[in-house]
């Protein structure tokens, strides 16, 4: 199976990634090379086994739901781009 | 007593506690050294300043109880550390202050260690040479074309170039084992659940661990034994009775049952690889070890499988570098084109390929021929090596298929520097703990690694089966100090 470009844009959208046309063509030609290895795996018969999720294979644990850290706020917004020092402002989305 | 940077962990520690030496005088050594080995472009952050001050502070009031009192180390840039800048070497987190610590390094601090700055790494571990960094490319120490080997190649060229006495990496495919076999050092990837990874930038959740580089096995037992605690703030963290690992290190391994896997012969493999193999078989066999065939069927669907999970993983736990609560923004015309252009000039090209590798494999229509096939697979190699298990203690492979490669050799084609992990990536699916170990050289002069992978939380046979090979090997190595600027 090829990805081709239209593919390609359509994955940059999905992850929200902007691409120029020659970056697009790149990834185009990297991801068919890197999928045609991974195609090997088709050569495994894989109907009857259980997927493998987590490594772990333990259940997870329960706490309850306590503030552990209070009065973090300053500390939080410290790394907020625009430099505002009550919220994390984001461009305008509702009219 | 011999020059202080010549010192191992342990012996530092030792000499410390004797009153020997004080901790000024060994962080004064290692940051006068740091400081004068720019060249290798293996610290993206430096604390020096603060390092010396604790050092003092540490001299003034000494805890001499602590398992690494006043001991400094530099770690890898991918554990967050409470108000030091934290990038994993990504401009999207160039700006980035974490306001938390990770559990790993604070167990370090607890223990009485000083961190002397962050290292270089590949961009959030993707990597096999410390190409990818937003910082620059690392220079090994043992010559200035080569790479280091990834992504934990600032720990391993910091390591080998004495620039810190230990330090410690993280391990997704080989990310400890393959930069430590590249550098001649040793280099531990623990069992998944055996160091708690809160506070470390994720890459691929379920394969992601913490682990040591050290010098020497012995150090690599000490460290690991103050890395490993069960941790609440790591849902996968798992509770096991931790061992004394440097208490109860011994070379007796007699008895024990080593396999080795025939799938492990890849095409193409060197004969300094395969010789270096048998010769670890001989050492073992020296030690009363018992060396026994076995087979890993699925070896080679190991790679594939890693590079559809991996980067699966990755894809989601990105998502959340969006502009908004990093430090690391581009303006755009709305929300949407603010978040496209934030993470196209916020991250590197290798980084952008695998996250869109894993979006692609979740997306709808492709999830079950490539994900769910991945998972299916991952079943198969785990089941692998649960079965060879039943007949050995552990196991015994090359760390790498080759030495360290030249600068940019690579960095134009994904799968032959994907290929490079194909010792390592298998160890990380299954979840168990492996360490590579320097045994010998190659035609070059660089060095090679040997492989113990073990049962999952039998860190202790792994770490005993290396020591007493250490001892047969006897790998003397020398690095010249030539990046040294005065």
């Amino acid at each position: 199976m090829t990805i081709d470009l239209k593919t390609v844009k359509h994955i940059s959208k999905l992850s929200r990634i902007s691409l120029d046309e020659e970056k697009a063509k790149k990834l185009e030609t990297d991801l068919n090379s890197i999928f045609k290895w991974i195609e090997q795996l088709n050569e495994l018969k894989t109907e009857n086994i259980e997927p493998l999720n987590s490594i772990a294979e333990t259940k997870l644990r329960l706490r309850k739901d306590e503030i552990k850290s209070k009065n973090i706020r300053e500390e939080i917004l410290k790394n907020s781009p625009d430099g505002n020092k009550d919220f994390f402002v984001v461009p305008k989305v509702v009219e | 007593m011999s020059n202080i940077i010549d010192l191992s962990l342990s012996e530092l520690v030792s000499n410390i506690k004797k009153k020997k030496i004080s901790s000024n005088e060994v962080t004064s050594a290692y940051v006068e050294r740091s400081k004068k080995s720019k060249n290798l472009n293996s610290y993206n952050e430096e604390v020096f300043d603060s390092a010396l001050k604790k050092a003092k502070e540490f001299d003034s009031k000494p805890d001499f109880n602590k398992k690494l009192s006043g001991v400094p180390i530099a770690v890898k840039d991918l554990f967050c550390t409470k108000n030091v800048k934290t990038t994993a070497s990504s401009k999207i987190l160039s700006n980035f202050i974490p306001s938390y610590e990770s559990t790993v390094t604070q167990n370090l601090w607890n223990d009485g260690a000083i961190l002397l700055g962050k290292l270089n790494c590949d961009e959030f571990a993707m990597g096999s040479s410390n190409e990818t960094s937003y910082f620059g490319n690392v220079v090994s120490p043992i010559d200035k074309d080569l790479v280091p080997g990834g992504s934990s190649g600032g720990s391993a060229s910091a390591l080998a170039a004495k620039l810190t006495p230990a330090t410690i990496g993280t391990d997704t495919g080989g990310s400890i084992r393959q930069p430590a076999s590249f550098t001649g050092t040793v280099g531990l990837k623990p069992t998944y659940g055996s160091c708690s990874r809160y506070g470390i930038v994720a890459f691929a959740s379920s394969l992601d661990q913490a682990g040591p580089m050290t010098r020497n096995v012995k150090d690599s037992a000490l460290l690991l034994e103050v890395m490993s605690t069960f941790d609440n703030k790591d849902s996968t963290s798992v509770d096991f009775k931790r061992p004394i690992y440097s208490k109860d290190l011994s070379k007796d391994i007699k008895g024990k049952k080593i396999g080795v896997p025939k799938e492990y012969r890849v095409d193409g493999m060197s004969e300094e690889i395969d010789k270096l193999w048998e010769d670890g078989k001989n050492y073992l066999k020296d030690c009363g070890a018992k060396i026994i065939d076995v087979t890993l069927p699925h070896t080679k669907f190991a790679l594939p499988t890693y590079y559809i999970v991996a980067p699966a993983e990755a894809s989601s736990n990105l998502a959340r570098y969006d502009g908004v609560k990093y430090g690391f923004r581009t303006k755009g015309d709305n929300l949407i084109d603010m978040y496209e252009k934030t993470r196209s000039e916020g991250f590197g090209d290798e980084v952008k390929r695998r996250i869109m590798i894993g979006t692609y494999v979740l997306s709808s229509g492709y999830y079950d021929a490539y994900y769910l096939k991945a998972q299916k697979v991952r079943r198969l190699i785990k089941n692998d090596f649960n079965n060879v298990f039943q007949k050995v203690d552990a196991i015994l492979t090359p760390s790498t298929p080759s030495s360290a490669f030249k600068i940019g050799d690579k960095s134009n084609d994904p799968v032959s520097m994907y290929l490079n992990d194909i010792f390592t990536v298998p160890v990380n699916l299954a979840g168990l703990p492996g360490i590579s170990i320097p045994a010998g050289l190659d035609k070059k002069g660089y060095p090679l690694g040997l492989q113990i992978i073990g049962k999952p939380f039998e860190e202790q046979n792994i770490l005993n089966i290396a020591y007493s090979m250490e001892d047969k090997i006897n790998f003397k190595f020398n690095i010249k100090d030539w990046w040294m600027n005065e």
